[in-house]
């Protein structure tokens, strides 16, 4: 299986090597432009990534398996991220992990997401959902789906 | 308690992130100032207005701008930290959703004042819907020639808490893992492919178009002698109005609770406040009760005011899950270059699961206490330290509830 960037995105990798000092700063724009493109980073993409940020695929590697958000393998269903950290444990979001347990979803616990003023919070596609009871969780899952 | 609104000052108006109303209500009019005077005058004026850092530290801002050379072959980058993932920490999103254009306007006079050329804007990967609206705002501002001189790009991040500490996130924008760098003996810029470079919190350079508009009094007038100005103070947790509040430093503790944040939820006693993001001493409602919101008064009572992001907690609330959830959240945030850092996050998070579990001894709150001082002080970066400030804080002030769970 291997990997090619779309047209649209070999144009914004152009047009940001202009933007930096050196190529190896596009490691991180890369992989999120395969993150979109494909959901996830396969090793294919890796190789790919090297060769325009001038980076060994295992320096692209090493970076891709620090940072939480990426994904190295292909994602079966909706990822629901619910902060768990304290501002949101104080306002009750282990009600809503309960409650999302029992539905079929992928829930992924991830520390705060910065929005403990609207606590509880969970993210689902870069969208922000807060202020969350049980009922807003059902709302908001059957208008993904 | 006076209303202040430096940074805050249009965030109730309607649209107020396109560059239209920012214009109709003084947006970028300070950019007029620049042909007063010299980028050595603005550096002085922030110097003078004692500016400080608002993204945790407090540092001085004048000073670290003057470390930037005003004559090299060398560019020079700003880079503005927009990481902001403290916990207890929302601010920086108010003013990149509500205001964009202030912290553009900051940008421009910054990188006049230090010869930069280009801004970078590293932003948390969680923060994409906030991303897109500072996005529109720059390409806005591109098409009104605004950005001719110096061009700023958007840099994200993908979840790694301690890319907000300045060297790791120059780190991360090298397209390497953040990893803190060691820190220099003597006082120098910060680099970004051994180019200098600046880096400020959002709310920092934000700040920066009031003074040079307005004058360094002005901005002196607000706060305390030694922490001068205004700060995005926030609430959340057992609060019955949790949100952002702009406020001079100084300000009583209890009144910004009870009048901005309508006091405790459902009319519940206080217990405890971690008061500027989880990172900063836990302190007890007794202490709270005569503090001011400043640098120096938390400091004193051992504790930091951090990026000013209060939690809250209520009379029901366990101090020991309280701070199991802490460490929860540093051990899975620990960037794992440091021995003590990377094992004794998980170490003592294990440790406080056991007592949570019942099955912990006396020892074991020791034992903690030990970790806490192994991991002081003997790491690369202040993530093991802050670490250790958290634990002893929790265990000194409430001791006889990590007793009362054994």
């Amino acid at each position: 299986m291997s990997f090619k960037f779309s047209d649209e995105n070999l144009r914004e990798i152009e047009a940001l090597k202009k933007r930096y000092p050196s190529s190896k700063a596009l490691t991180l724009p890369c992989l999120w432009m395969v993150e979109y493109q494909e959901g996830f980073i396969s090793l294919d993409a890796i190789d790919e990534i090297s060769k325009h940020t001038d980076t060994p695929p295992m320096e692209v590697y090493r970076v891709a398996t620090f940072y939480t958000m990426f994904h190295l393998e292909p994602q079966k269903k909706v990822n629901v991220q619910v902060c768990k950290t304290l501002s949101c444990k104080l306002c009750g979001s282990d009600k809503i992990l309960e409650h999302l347990k029992k539905k079929d979803v992928n829930i992924v616990h991830v520390e705060c997401l910065g929005s403990c003023g609207t606590a509880p919070v969970m993210q689902i596609d870069d969208v922000n959902y807060e202020n969350l009871t049980t009922q807003k969780v059902d709302e908001i899952l059957k208008e993904i789906k | 308690m006076r209303e202040c609104k430096i940074v805050s000052r249009k965030f109730d108006l309607e649209d107020a992130h396109t560059l239209k109303v920012s214009k109709a209500n003084g947006g970028y009019r300070t950019l007029e100032k620049l042909k007063e005077y010299s980028p050595t005058d603005i550096i002085k004026i922030i110097t003078d207005a004692n500016l400080r850092g608002k993204g945790g530290g407090g540092a001085p801002a004048g000073p670290k701008w003057e470390l930037m050379p005003q004559e090299s072959e060398k560019p020079s980058f700003l880079a503005v930290n927009c990481d902001e993932s403290e916990p207890g920490t929302f601010k920086d999103r108010q003013i990149i959703s509500k205001d964009p254009h202030l912290l553009i306007e900051g940008i421009l006079i910054t990188c006049y004042a230090i010869k930069a050329k280009h801004a970078y804007i590293y932003i948390r990967g969680e923060y994409k819907q906030y991303q897109d609206i500072l996005q529109s705002a720059i390409d806005e501002a591109y098409e009104a020639g605004l950005l001719d001189a110096c061009d700023i790009t958007i840099h994200r991040g993908a979840g790694a808490y301690i890319c907000g500490e300045k060297s790791a996130l120059l780190e991360s924008m090298e397209g390497k893992r953040g990893h803190p760098r060691l820190k220099p003996k003597q006082k120098e810029p910060e680099w970004y492919f051994g180019n200098p470079t600046l880096v400020n919190n959002v709310e920092t350079i934000a700040s920066v178009p009031f003074i040079i508009q307005n004058g360094a009094d002005a901005y002196k007038a607000y706060g305390t002698e030694r922490s001068p100005g205004t700060l995005l103070f926030a609430m959340s947790g057992h609060i019955e109005r949790p949100g952002v509040y702009e406020a001079e430093f100084g300000t009583s503790m209890m009144e910004y609770i009870n009048v901005y944040g309508a006091g405790i939820k459902n009319g519940k006693k206080l217990k405890a406040v971690i008061p500027g993001g989880v990172s900063c001493g836990v302190l007890t409602a007794k202490e709270v009760e005569n503090l001011t919101l400043d640098y120096e008064a938390l400091r004193n009572v051992g504790s930091a005011l951090g990026t000013g992001g209060m939690i809250v907690m209520d009379e029901d609330t366990c101090m020991v899950t309280a701070l199991k959830n802490i460490l929860e959240f540093y051990h899975e945030e620990s960037c794992g270059q440091c021995t003590p850092c990377r094992e004794g996050t998980g170490w003592v998070d294990k440790l406080v699961g056991k007592i949570l579990d019942k099955r912990g001894t006396k020892e074991d709150i020791d034992k903690l206490l030990d970790i806490a001082d192994t991991m002081n002080g003997k790491t690369v970066c202040v993530f093991a330290p802050a670490v250790s400030t958290v634990i002893v804080s929790f265990i000194k002030r409430f001791r006889d509830e990590f007793e009362g769970a054994l």
